[in-house]
């Protein structure tokens, strides 16, 4: 009777697609167990008889690579088992599992394409380990015929590979050969041309020509890091004066170009495959990365990535392939037609993508992620105590850095990066994302949560849905929901009590009608309100002050009663200041992002315009890092409204402008650090959030930490502070007000 | 000349002689209405056309400065009208014109105002033949507020509508985007702008027939005035069911008036505009339409701008210079800043 006692565990998480079945069925055979382990509908459900001990955790512990284990759950069950163990066919439908990731080429398939055999030098290699996940797919349940390699009918020697549970390939949908899957090519002026794409690329590069890659979420242009004017070439014709480039580098080659810290390259080498941003050793031209102390790398993380640079043997400039603003290319016909006024040839194939995908970009020290993006979606973040039954809301993020957040079963997930909505293609993609991510996850929207801000266009898509399906709408402030996003990727509960939320920002509405982005909030996630605030100066111009950081600096300074340096004298002062008293497109604003801007312009940097978001900050930080110390600011008192003009009077002094700009970041850290703390002193808060666009600055980040030492602080490490987090405190502020 | 205060005051309004005095010496003298009742009796042949049909419109001018370089409210009263009647495809023929005006404006100041409403309607082929003034008493209005309104005569057969435009149709405007919005905002001499733009006000009725002889199929038209080329677009485009897509580099634009907006962080496509329209004619009437409208001053500055698509119906995008595209919205309340 006893061998009728059997156990059944179920595993949820992300456990299809990555090889989990074959892995459960090695490790019972391997323990001589009976049963059986099959894929349904809520994940992995196995049932063993036998020397059970020890079974869950080795579930736990050696789980395949790309697995993502949620929960375990055991039962007993008394029935006959059957003789060995077996994997069994899957059972109903896949909507309560998870899709996996995109993963970078594991070491496995890379030794492989390296080695003499049937995928030597093969460009779509992959097993249940890596490959492509969702870039690839179109619809649920996950299997090839759901997939973009639908059309790649599989050979006997693939088949064989597929169907062998003992084999890494096993079930391995986008498994491929040479014989029966994608084919690369090369080609010019849309002609093929005859030979080894990958050498024909690389000659390409090594003449100092743009190539167009085809990659995994989307089309790369690429050229030689090292050759100035290849890359003052790109820079010409993207139109992109000054903005980072990314690069792809070999890992021996990652030490001539940055500090790579151990954190670094443990986040180079996950299955993401990250961008992550680095220290600058300056062994690169500057157009790389000009007037930047660091500088973003990527690893090879596709086999065609792998043979191109080993090929190619340098650096790569990576940078998406599109029109400024647009979103980046995917499709064959569209690249030829789009990228041909930047590229000379096209390393191109013929496997399509299904989802538009960017690299997604982190630095580690102190950690943030800046773009959420391939290989971090789709994934899912575990709602804090207290949302166990929170309804399935749809949030839809801000204007910049679209991204959007679902809520099911306790769950959030947050889409990836879809760019700025006043693109009309990034507007069609986000869209479409939205009813992507909605079908993907079976999501039964009751709640849709908006910014507040009528002028953005993802809340207007957001209140016609709920329109059109007849759902509540939630407006939520949007600092608020920054506080709450960084509160929820904390794990803060429902109930946890008050939180101070130092938001640092670009520009939001905020519930008085001005456009808030320098606060102190105290609140949980149902409510907040200000506690402090940078005091308010007109933005002359609108959208345009975001822009031309001189606009700031003249308000500012105007504000604290001080003289304009030489450059911004010169400049059309008289109309905007004009503009800003006579109330002409000139709101009030507390962000702290213009307020960097103006100090920017102040010390000289960016004085007339940014060419692109943040340059003017990126660049004062970069400065900042050269300094030791900071120029000295004069005491001021603790009122609710931040004045800067103590540290608008050091920004005019003698200092060494690199003094004065570290001045900038430790004086704002200071302010707010300092009134947070005494609401935590008094009892009025239980933590300090940190969040806003401001917080990927890493030495505002640093130094506001430094102040707040001793408490406890929550800070963005895998969500963006900036706006592309921000539907995931929309969601949970929805969830909150609903429940 | 009987009147002899130079400002008005409450008396002018009280209904005896004084009133009387006003109308005649400032009024009717210059607009010189058929008889002296207190309606306008008036001809109706050109309604005895088969299958012609009367237009009538109405509109409020309230404007600051009141005068302002290239014209006045006055102008403006009758230009406004007279457009709103063209741009349906009518012939204008006939004006009302009342006045409510503030107790201490000047009379030198009305008489101005006056003189430019009879020129221009003279212009435009229209006469004033009724009116009406109110005299309120101080910071009731602003020195004087008119409202006009007009009757035209659609010829039998022409049917223009926003709503027949149609994928592929051509659309033009007569001339440079938003003269008079920036010359207002130059003119309220707050900003500390020294320009020397003059407000686009003019009446466009001669222009239409010169576009409907050469394009007799065009589509729709629309006056471009408040909320600019803008608005009028995203009207159009709602109205037709299509999208509409411009070109930025055939945007008549003044350099003047693009750097201002550039200061003023302000975009000119929604500056409003009192002389200036927007048509959509099938593409075969396209060249002809722009020939016709350049033989007139008044169209000395069209320009093919953009064309109705299938794509993004209601929508309006524009082309801009690097490949791009940008959504042309219609304007809800304030712009507030959107970049965080
Ligand atoms: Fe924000
Ligand atoms: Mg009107
Ligand atoms: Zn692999
Ligand atoms: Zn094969």
């Amino acid at each position: 009777m006893t061998e009728r006692k059997g156990t059944e565990i179920r595993v949820r998480g992300q456990v299809q697609g990555v090889g989990f079945r074959p892995f459960v069925w090695r490790l019972a055979r391997d323990r001589g167990l009976r049963g059986w382990v099959l894929n349904d509908a809520a994940g992995v459900l196995i049932r063993i008889w036998g020397e059970t001990a020890g079974f869950t955790e080795a579930l736990r512990d050696e789980a395949p690579p790309l697995a993502r284990i949620d929960r375990i759950e055991t039962r007993e069950v008394t029935e006959n088992p059957p003789d060995g163990f077996e994997i069994r066919a899957s059972e109903g439908g896949a909507a309560d599992t998870r899709v996996t990731p995109d993963a970078a080429t594991c070491p496995d398939c890379l030794a492989e394409i390296r080695a003499p055999g049937r995928r030597h030098g093969y460009a779509f290699t992959n097993c249940t380990h890596c490959g492509p996940r969702f870039s690839i797919l179109r619809g649920l349940p996950y299997d090839r015929a759901q997939t973009t390699m639908a059309g790649f009918a599989l050979c006997p020697a693939c088949r064989a590979e597929y169907d062998d549970p003992a084999d890494r390939r096993f079930h391995a949908q986008p498994v491929a050969c040479p014989a029966c899957g994608p084919r690369l090519w090369f080609e010019a002026d849309g002609v093929e041309l005859s030979g080894d794409p990958v050498a024909l690329a690389v000659a390409a590069l090594k003449r100092g020509e743009i190539v167009a890659v085809k990659g995994l979420g989307g089309f790369h242009l690429a050229c030689d890091a090292r050759d100035p004017a290849a890359v003052g070439r790109l820079r010409a014709r993207k139109h992109r004066p000054a903005k980072p480039f990314a690069l792809m580098a070999r890992e021996a080659d990652l030490d001539r170009l940055v500090r790579v810290t151990p954190a670094d390259l443990a986040a180079l080498r996950s299955p993401a495959a990250p961008v992550v941003l680095m220290p600058a050793r300056g062994t690169l031209p500057g157009v790389v990365a000009p007037g930047i102390d660091t500088l973003g790398v990527m690893l090879p993380y596709t086999p065609l990535h792998h043979l191109l640079l080993d090929a190619f043997g340098g650096v790569l400039v990576m940078t998406s392939g599109n029109l400024s603003g647009e979103p980046q290319v995917i499709d064959n016909a569209e690249a030829r037609a789009k990228l041909a006024p930047f590229a000379d040839g096209f390393l191109i194939h013929d496997r399509d993508i299904a989802r538009r995908l960017d690299d997604s970009v982190l630095r580690c020290d102190p950690p943030m992620v800046l773009r959420h993006a391939r290989g971090r979606v789709p994934g899912v973040i575990d709602l804090p105590e207290g949302f166990a039954d929170a309804p399935e809301v749809l949030a839809t993020g801000a204007q910049m850095k679209g991204a959007i957040c679902l809520i099911r079963h306790g769950q959030a997930m947050l889409s990836h990066y879809l760019g700025d909505l006043d693109d009309p293609l990034c507007l069609s993609e986000f869209e479409r994302a939205i009813a992507d991510y909605r079908a993907l996850f079976a999501h039964r929207t009751s709640h849709v949560a908006v910014d507040a801000h009528p002028g953005y266009r993802a809340s207007q898509i957001g209140r016609d849905i709920a329109g059109r399906e007849g759902l509540p709408v939630t407006e939520v402030w949007h600092h608020h929901a920054h506080m709450a996003a960084c509160m929820a990727e904390n794990g803060w509960p429902l109930r946890g009590g008050k939180v101070a939320g130092i938001v640092l920002d670009g520009t939001g509405l905020g519930p008085d009608g001005t456009l808030w982005g320098g606060e102190l909030l105290l609140g949980d996630y149902h409510a907040a309100r200000r506690i402090a605030h940078l005091a308010p100066a007109p933005l002359p111009g609108g959208d345009r002050a975001a822009r031309e950081p001189w606009r700031n600096a003249v308000m500012r300074l105007d504000q604290a009663g001080l003289a304009l340096p030489e450059p911004l004298a010169a400049l059309p002062v008289q109309v905007i200041r004009a503009a800003a008293r006579a109330g002409l497109n000139a709101p009030l604003s507390s962000s702290a992002g213009r307020l960097f801007d103006a100090a920017a312009a102040i010390i000289g940097l960016c004085v007339q315009a940014q060419s692109y978001e943040g340059e003017a900050a990126m660049r004062l930080e970069a400065l900042a890092g050269t300094a030791r110390e900071a120029a000295e600011v004069e005491d001021q008192t603790d009122g609710p409204q931040i004045d800067p003009a103590p540290m608008l009077r050091m920004l005019c002094g003698p200092a060494p402008a690199a003094e004065r700009a570290r001045a900038v970041h430790l004086w704002l850290a200071q302010a707010f650090a300092r009134r947070a703390r005494k609401l935590i002193e008094t009892g009025a808060a239980q933590a300090v959030a940190l969040s806003g666009g401001c917080f990927q600055n890493a030495l505002l980040l640093r130094l506001t930490l430094t102040e707040l030492s001793g408490l406890r602080v929550l800070i963005h490490r895998e969500t963006p502070a900036n706006d592309g987090g921000l539907a995931l405190g929309q969601a949970l502020i929805a969830s909150a007000q609903s429940m | 000349m009987a009147l002899r205060d130079d400002k008005v005051t409450l008396a002018h309004g009280g209904g005896g002689k004084a009133m009387r005095d006003l109308i005649e010496e400032v009024f009717t003298s210059v607009f010189q209405p058929p008889g002296m009742e207190d309606q306008a009796r008036l001809q109706a042949e050109a309604l005895a056309e088969p299958g012609a049909r009367l237009a009538f419109t109405t509109d409020g001018f309230v404007v600051t400065p009141v005068e302002f370089p290239g014209g006045d409210i006055g102008t403006l009263a009758v230009c406004g009208t007279v457009n709103d009647l063209a741009v349906g495809g009518a012939r204008p023929l006939w004006l009302s014109a009342a006045f409510i005006i503030e107790e201490g404006t000047e009379v030198a100041l009305l008489r101005r105002i006056v003189t430019s409403m009879a020129r221009e309607a003279e212009a435009a082929g229209v006469r004033i033949v009724t009116g009406d003034t109110k005299v309120v008493g101080r910071g009731a209005c602003d020195k004087v507020f008119v409202t006009t309104a007009g009757v035209g005569v659609i010829p039998p057969g022409r049917d223009m509508a926003a709503a027949r435009v149609r994928p592929g149709d051509v659309a033009l405007v007569n001339g440079v985007l938003g003269d008079h919005g920036a010359a207002l905002l130059a003119a309220r001499g707050d900003l500390a702008l020294s320009t020397e733009l003059e407000s686009d006000c003019a009446a466009l009725g001669h222009l239409m027939e010169a576009i409907l002889a050469a394009a007799p199929n065009a589509r729709a038209a629309r006056d471009l005035t408040r909320g600019g080329l803008a608005s009028a677009l995203n009207e159009i485009a709602e109205a037709a069911g299509c999208g509409i897509e411009l070109d930025e580099t055939a945007l008549p634009l003044r350099a003047e008036v693009t750097g201002m907006c550039e200061l003023l962080g302000l975009d000119p496509l929604y500056l409003a505009n009192e002389g200036r329209l927007v048509v959509f004619v099938p593409p075969e009437e396209a060249a002809a339409a722009l020939a016709a409208m350049r033989t007139r001053p008044e169209g000395e500055g069209a320009a093919i701008i953009g064309t109705a698509t299938p794509e993004h119906p209601g929508q309006v995008r524009m082309r801009t210079g690097f490949g791009g595209a940008r959504i042309v919205d219609m304007l809800v309340g304030e712009q507030l800043p959107r970049i965080c």
